[in-house]
């Protein structure tokens, strides 16, 4: 659209271009300037104020041929935009295809609306403006010393007559007056939640209730693993929709060959070498849900936290600092993998009040 | 006929407000122009868009976690229990025309506002644009760091899917592990346990009401003191402390602006049509049992995912308390670090250098060699941290172990910095000979001439009078008198007194190390006597002659000055 010109960049004085304008320094005016720009007076109708920026660009050739080309910039981009409306109009949404067709389409047809305005008031700046540099002189950011003193001063009049510095007695009230409802608001946001309680302490696993197969809500029994193998989610029967719940009790449950097993797991929380884990990783709650059958290995995948499944769960990478809480299970009377009890410690990530 | 308009509308205006005066100063206001510039600009008009498609989004985003059973026009999720919020989530993008691109613009521009707040921050601190008079627009700027950071947590945490709920459940368990209060300060957030039913409602009226309103308020502050204190500008011709060198606001200044306005914009959607951004439909809506491998926050957040990474679990339980150094030290310590350093720096260089003057010209970054290395330590040890947050990621491509990436970060988040800073410094230092050496032997144009005598020489020209402001405008700050130094009643100069004074005279020597070069104009100009104040010169640095180059003098004669520079440098890295 601007090969010429423009390259999105916006003009930055190169040093080697001279410039075409004037380098004037306001801070240092001519008399009658000065009378202007401090005094306020404006310049009046029989002697008007000098030019301070030129009327037109130095090479007026090319500032014709900019014209068209802004001009030209600024075509594309109105028709983009109608574009854009007959985009909107014309192309309906509602399934993957459609949308992708249409956010093409709008997308393509508002980034050349844009581009246009912007590569064609690029050029306008650039080609079309006269350059000019001007010099202006800064005024010292502080107040003038006497500035300083009459605020003092006034500032001083006022707490005299406000009669605060003399009168403690009314300061002090004020002050103790004032504290209370300063401590209001952070009182009053106490209802946003309940207290924690011993909440974190428990989950919703209790003894006798099945686990089910994540997703398929399945109970399931030890004779369904054929071979010790792959890491299954599961969740307390009856749970499912139950999101609050499910973020404390998730569990995986993986099955070991005879002896694999070894302490710290509480073996008699297992049934046929199926041992389960709490699935909230104790780092800071993701659901642990990587495992590598080679080493036996549980990675949670947010920070890496690696526990030894066939060993309690223990640490071995990462920073988690506690291993995953083991579910004691058994089988009830028709043979379904049940809990025997709760967790016997909290899950998840720690809490000051853990211990 | 422009005057007719002129008349009728500023006159009508003018018969109320009285703006003739006030609004004929902002239309001459000069500014300065340099491309680091653009980075707040850019900034400033990411919030803007954000605005502007945040508000649409508004339209159609429920806020609400209560359950729904989605039967919409995205059919892989056909009869899937969602939180309302994720439901309409998929409406915004299957559902309503322009919806998904506006999602998209919304989600590029937090992006592309955090990268540029970043950037702009970088040029202010390595130019020493902080320095007096502006630091409390620095101290704003880090609120405003700070604050987008929320912001975009906030806003991605929204949509309920998969992997934001997964950023929530870390945000739980990291407020959790804060000594003490945490738990509660957990539980209020979320109204109870996580996740609960009310988490989204209340970080939807953060997103879209208190943290906007706090950021516009904010940068209108930011704004106004930029414009009252002026720009600051790059050394260069005719610049000094005392003025302004540029084009005036109007209507130079406007046009720019408006044109990058729209270069912006026109990025912004250029992205959003071609690069896909959080397409949460892939992701699924958020259950607390499912979690998937390689997900990544946001760019901005991925320096505190990577410290927790890198962290080695250290937990104490004392007397029936758990101390979880392993997340809340990671959580809070390293941002926490570097922002509070950031806040306070403009006031320790002041400190340290005694430096009371106002500044407007900028440093050129190899002319506060510390500065630029302090800020490239920082740097790195962020970048590493950064890089760890997606060591995964790392691992998987260049097919490292995953252990080695988080070993090699636990060792390089302290080694790094310290290689970067005296890397950093040494360039620093031999760019500046370089400068020394143009200034004292002007350019080599690469014509070889024979003597005489028969050797062959370079022919240089002298450095143009537009380079030779920029390559010498003063390299060092204002020296505190020397440690030892007394004045001749014997009593030591003021500051350098007692064992805080050697601490400051010596962190001064450090600070200050910087190859001197001469004849720095619009230096002298801008300031009084204390400017020249500078004792204690190292001696290895004090080979540069004295009156080398007169203050104010354009003309360097080829091959005059000294015989070799490299004499002033003790083991400059280039020549
Ligand atoms: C600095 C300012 C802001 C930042 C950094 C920011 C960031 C974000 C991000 C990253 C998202 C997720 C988008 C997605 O992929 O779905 C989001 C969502 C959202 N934002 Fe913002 N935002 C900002 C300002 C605003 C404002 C001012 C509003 C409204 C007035 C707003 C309204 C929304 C809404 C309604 C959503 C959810 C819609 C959805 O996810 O589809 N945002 N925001
Ligand atoms: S949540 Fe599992 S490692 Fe961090």
């Amino acid at each position: 659209m601007s090969e010429t010109n423009g390259h999105g960049e916006l003009p930055d004085e190169t040093p080697d271009e001279t410039p075409a304008g004037p380098h004037r320094v306001i801070g240092t005016p001519p008399p009658a300037e000065a009378r202007t720009l401090l005094g306020g007076r404006e310049p009046d109708g029989d002697r008007p104020a000098p030019r301070e920026l030129p009327a037109d660009p130095a090479d007026l050739r090319k500032a014709k041929v900019a014209e068209r080309l802004v001009a030209a910039c600024f075509i594309v981009a109105m028709l983009a935009g109608i574009g854009f409306i007959a985009a909107y109009i014309g192309l309906e949404v509602h399934s993957v295809d459609a949308v992708l067709r249409s956010n093409l389409a709008l997308g393509t047809s508002l980034s050349v609306a844009f581009l246009g305005l912007a590569f064609g008031a690029t050029i306008w700046v650039r080609h079309l403006m006269p350059e000019v540099e001007i010099t202006e002189a800064r005024k010292p950011l502080a107040s003038p010393a006497e500035d300083r003193a009459a605020f003092a001063e006034t500032f001083t009049e006022g707490a005299d007559a406000s009669q605060f510095a003399k009168r403690p007695l009314l300061r002090r009230t004020l002050i103790a007056a004032t504290l209370p409802i300063a401590v209001a608001p952070i009182v009053l946001l106490r209802d946003m939640g309940p207290l924690p309680g011993t909440s974190l302490r428990h989950t919703v696993w209790r003894k006798g209730l099945r686990l089910v197969e994540d997703v398929s809500n399945t109970p399931i029994r030890p004779a369904d693993f054929s071979s010790p193998g792959g890491m299954i989610t599961v969740i307390p029967e009856g749970y499912q929709d139950d999101d609050d719940a499910l973020a404390k009790a998730a569990t995986i449950i993986i099955k070991f060959a005879p002896g694999e097993l070894q302490h710290p797991t509480v073996l008699n929380w297992t049934v046929d070498g199926i041992v389960a884990y709490s699935k909230i990783c104790t780092h800071v709650g993701c659901p642990v849900s990587l495992y590598e059958q080679t080493t036996h290995h549980i990675l949670c995948p947010c920070h890496q936290s690696t526990f030894n499944a066939p060993k309690g769960a223990q640490v071995i990478f990462g920073p988690a600092a506690r291993p995953l809480p083991q579910l004691p299970i058994t089988t009830d009377a028709e043979g379904y993998l049940v809990a025997q009890s709760d967790f016997h410690e909290p899950v998840g990530p720690s809490f000051w009040e853990r211990g | 006929m422009a005057n007719r308009a002129l008349d009728g509308v500023g006159g009508f205006l003018d018969d109320r407000f009285r703006g003739a005066k006030s609004f004929r100063t902002l239309f001459k206001k000069i500014f300065p122009d340099h491309w680091t510039f653009l980075l707040g600009e850019i900034a400033l008009y990411c919030f803007i868009i954000l605005l502007l498609t945040g508000t649409f989004l508004t339209f159609f985003f429920q806020p609400s976690m209560t359950d729904v059973i989605y039967h919409g026009s995205y059919t892989h999720l056909d009869g899937i229990r969602m939180s309302e919020a994720y439901a309409s989530t998929l409406n915004i993008s299957f559902d309503v025309r322009g919806g998904l691109l506006m999602r998209q613009i919304h989600h590029w521009a937090a992006d592309l506002f955090m990268a540029a707040i970043f950037a702009h921050m970088l040029r202010i601190f390595f130019t020493g644009a902080y320095r007096k008079p502006r630091e409390v627009n620095w101290l704003i700027g880090i609120v405003l760091l700070t604050l987008g950071m929320l912001e975009g947590l906030f806003g991605y945490s929204l949509p309920d899917d998969l992997l934001s709920g997964a950023g929530l459940r870390i945000l739980e368990g990291v407020m959790q592990s804060i000594p003490i209060v945490g738990t509660y300060l957990a539980f209020f957030l979320f109204g109870g346990a996580f996740p609960g039913h009310l988490i989204i409602p209340r970080l939807y009226i953060l997103h879209v009401l208190l943290i906007p309103g706090l950021i516009l308020a904010l940068i209108t502050a930011h704004l106004f003191i930029m414009f009252h204190q002026k720009h600051t500008q790059m050394p260069g011709k005719g610049r000094t402390d005392k003025n302004v060198v540029g084009a005036p606001l109007y209507p130079y200044f406007m046009a720019k602006t408006g044109a990058f306005f729209f270069f912006t914009f026109a990025a912004l959607a250029l992205a959003s049509t071609f690069a896909q951004i959080n397409p949460v439909w892939l992701y699924g809506p958020y259950t607390p049992v499912a979690m998937s491998a390689g997900s990544q926050p946001d760019f901005y957040m991925g320096m505190l995912e990577g410290a927790l990474r890198v962290m080695v679990p250290w937990e104490w339980n004392v007397a029936g308390h758990t101390f979880s150094f392993n997340v809340f030290l990671p959580a809070l310590l390293p941002l926490g670090i570097i922002f509070t350093a950031a806040a306070l720096w403009p006031f320790i260089e002041q400190w340290i250098t005694g430096d009371k003057r106002e500044h407007h010209v900028n440093d050129r970054p190899r002319n506060a060699p510390t500065r630029t290395a302090l800020g490239m330590a920082v740097i790195t040890f962020y970048g590493v941290l950064w890089l760890e947050g997606a060591n995964d990621i790392i691992a998987d491509h260049l097919n490292i172990a995953l252990y080695t990436t988080t070993r090699i970060a636990q060792v390089s988040m302290f080694v790094a910095p310290v290689l970067a800073y005296i890397i950093t410094k040494r360039i620093c230092l031999g760019l500046q000979r370089k400068d020394l050496h143009l200034l004292e032997h002007g350019v080599e144009t690469g014509i070889i001439r024979q003597m005489p005598s028969g050797e062959f020489i370079e022919i240089t020209r002298p450095v143009s009078e537009e380079e030779q402001a920029k390559l010498a405008f003063p390299a060092r700050p204002p020296g505190l008198p020397a440690p030892d130094s007394a004045d001749e009643n014997g009593i030591p100069a003021p500051g350098t007194r007692g064992a805080i004074g050697k601490v400051r005279a010596r962190l001064n020597t450090i600070l200050t190390e910087s190859v001197e070069l001469p004849g720095s104009n619009g230096h002298t100009n801008g300031h009084g006597a204390d400017g020249s104040g500078q004792a204690q010169d190292e001696p290895e640095h004090a080979a540069v002659p004295a009156g080398g180059v007169p203050d104010g003098s354009q003309e360097i004669a080829p091959g005059a000055g000294q015989a070799d520079s490299g004499s002033s440098g003790d083991d400059a890295p280039d020549q």
